[in-house]
């Protein structure tokens, strides 16, 4: 299988923010070949890093863009797809968003980007994940997991 | 909409982007006059001095660091000073350089971080450093490289990039091997340059011509442009220690903020940050520090917060050479850390943040029990003067349409890199005319 770089973003303290997160312990747990999971806040500059020089990258990140919780959209960041509202963990609000958007601007988006963005319903620190999160993140991890 | 306006307008800017945390800005304008403008933040209280009452001396510096994600280093360093003057500890001087290090880390990574994707976007006529990008890309390229600089020292000594984990009283958990800051010459060299051009490129910017009177408030003293030590300076006369700070400044509530606003009793606001520590430390700049501001411009002290974005150019080319310096003359020590037994005391700090003054002070228990804590972040400490280099700045930019003020207005704040988050302890805009 070939090689795919999945980046999950999100803050595990902070409610629905950890979706990413759980998809990463999800996909280790799956141990996929080909497969390298890196769980991470997701700032800007440190997703660039990421991303450069891969050729297949997946982004997992908790969404608000007013769907119900648990709705996933996948994006085609090649595609120039707009993206939603994203994590928004992140300072001064850099976060996923603006890492594609630097990345196209600058010509070093990976050929292939797509985003999985799970809509959020809490933010609330300390909390775990709603129950249709928690759901969509397992469905998510599949979805990745069988490529 | 040009000329003279009539009635009352109302600028409003909800949420204050390129800023750290939330705020906003309201400016109400009857006429020619410039009627009310406050800049208001509304990030929650997090009340940090309360949760340290009954913690470790110890806990201070990883709590504290939690304040921010920008300036962790800032909070750790006030908070490990004071702590160590509370105790009558004395740290070596490789300890002593690993701090100066860590905080180059954190000036380069956040001045780097300003200066390209919040700050020039305004000069340059961008919505954000996305737009910007597309037609600048080796610009921002720079900006990211030299943010990436700045996170490798921190991550080298403190464990990590961000809310590093072996900042310790007394000194470091773990200190380091010389050839692992070694291991950094390369990428501090090439930053160094990337520094130099990042002062030329802003030098180039078309700056308003303002100045303001400002009282600069900064840490300096003999020999070293200042990160960690020494006393509290002002360009108005005051020279006091850490533990006069109290005595000098204090803090009030005002009814549309969840920041203190600060002011020096019987003087009223004043500035910290870049512009302070420039104008009252410029001639302790490295040499090419001191070269590059001159050809930007810059002369020993600058009074048009405008033009922040070139002393923050300028430090951020110190920065890479101090950190270059540390490096070569670090030695390693014999111990991480100096340990004291615990005392009851008082312990004060003021240290630079990448935005200004930062001071602590901690009231210790007899076995080291935070008993009482008191913060005061620079952007607290600035409220007054943005909000002032409004009022100073608005009136001259009356007949521009409210768009155009609004951008302005918020550029004006975006000068001073507010960070709201360390303050609650930015931005709605909102503009009325009348």
């Amino acid at each position: 299988m070939a090689e795919r770089l999945v980046l999950c973003c999100g803050n595990p303290d902070r409610g629905d923010d950890g979706v990413g997160w759980s998809v990463a312990a999800q996909l280790r747990g799956m141990a996929v070949p080909g497969l390298r999971v890196v769980a991470m806040r997701g700032a800007a500059a440190e997703l660039l890093d990421a991303m450069n020089g891969e050729a297949d990258v997946v982004l997992v990140d908790a969404a608000v863009s007013g769907a119900s919780p648990g709705t996933v959209q996948v994006i085609d960041c090649a595609a120039d797809a707009p993206l939603p509202a994203l994590g928004g963990a992140s300072s001064h609000g850099f976060g996923v968003a603006e890492a594609i958007g630097l990345a196209r601007a600058l010509g070093c988006l990976p050929p292939r980007c797509r985003v999985y963005a799970i809509e959020a319903a809490s933010f609330e620190p300390g909390s775990g994940l709603s129950g249709s999160v928690a759901e969509a993140a397992l469905r998510v991890a599949e979805t990745i997991a069988a490529g | 909409m040009a000329g003279r306006m009539t009635g009352r307008r109302t600028i409003d800017v909800d949420v204050l982007a390129r800023v750290e945390g939330e705020g906003a800005l309201h400016l109400v304008i009857d006429g020619d006059e410039l009627r009310r403008c406050e800049f208001s933040i509304f990030e929650p209280p997090r009340f940090f001095e309360a949760l340290l009452r009954g913690r470790s001396y110890l806990e201070a510096p990883d709590i504290t660091a939690r304040i921010c994600g920008i300036c962790p280093v800032a909070y750790q360093m006030s908070a490990v000073h004071a702590m160590e003057d509370a105790l009558g500890i004395v740290v070596p001087e490789p300890i002593r350089l690993l701090r100066r290090l860590l905080y180059c880390g954190e000036w380069i990574e956040s001045h780097g971080l300003h200066i390209y994707l919040l700050h020039a976007p305004d000069f340059l006529g961008y919505e954000g450093g996305v737009e910007m990008a597309k037609d600048h890309p080796e610009a921002v390229k720079r900006g990211l490289a030299l943010k990436k600089a700045g996170n490798e020292i921190v991550r080298c000594i403190g464990g990590r990039e961000i809310h590093p984990v072996n900042v310790r009283v007394g000194g470091f958990w773990r200190t380091p091997r010389k050839g692992e800051l070694g291991a950094l010459i390369p990428t501090l060299s090439h930053a160094r340059d990337l520094a130099r051009k990042t002062v030329r490129f802003v030098g180039g910017f078309d700056f308003p011509d303002v100045t303001r009177d400002y009282e600069f408030v900064a840490v300096g003293g003999p020999g070293e442009y200042p990160f960690n030590e020494g006393r509290v300076l002002s360009n108005r006369g005051l020279d006091i220690a850490a533990s006069e700070y109290e005595r000098h400044f204090a803090e009030t509530h005002v009814r549309h903020s969840n920041a203190l606003h600060a002011h020096r009793i019987g003087h009223g606001a004043y500035l910290t940050g870049p512009l302070a520590r420039f104008s009252l430390n410029s001639a302790l700049l490295s040499p090419l520090a001191r070269e590059a501001a001159a050809e930007a411009g810059l002369g020993a002290t600058c009074t048009n917060p405008f033009r922040s974005i070139v002393v923050r150019a300028v430090e951020v080319l110190h920065a890479c050479d101090e950190a270059l310096r540390v490096i070569d003359a670090y030695q390693e020590p014999d111990a991480p850390f100096v340990d004291a037994p615990t005392r009851a005391g008082t312990g004060y700090a003021c240290t630079e943040a990448p935005r200004g003054l930062l001071y602590h002070r901690y009231r210790l228990a007899e076995d080291g029990t935070i008993e009482a804590a008191k913060i005061v972040p620079p952007t607290s400490q600035n409220q007054p003067s943005i909000e002032d280099d409004l009022r100073a700045f608005v009136p001259d930019w009356l007949t521009l349409p409210d768009a155009a003020l609004r951008h302005r207005a918020e550029q004006a704040v975006r000068n001073h890199d507010p960070c709201i988050s360390c303050a609650t302890h930015f931005l709605r805009l909102e503009i009325e005319r009348g």
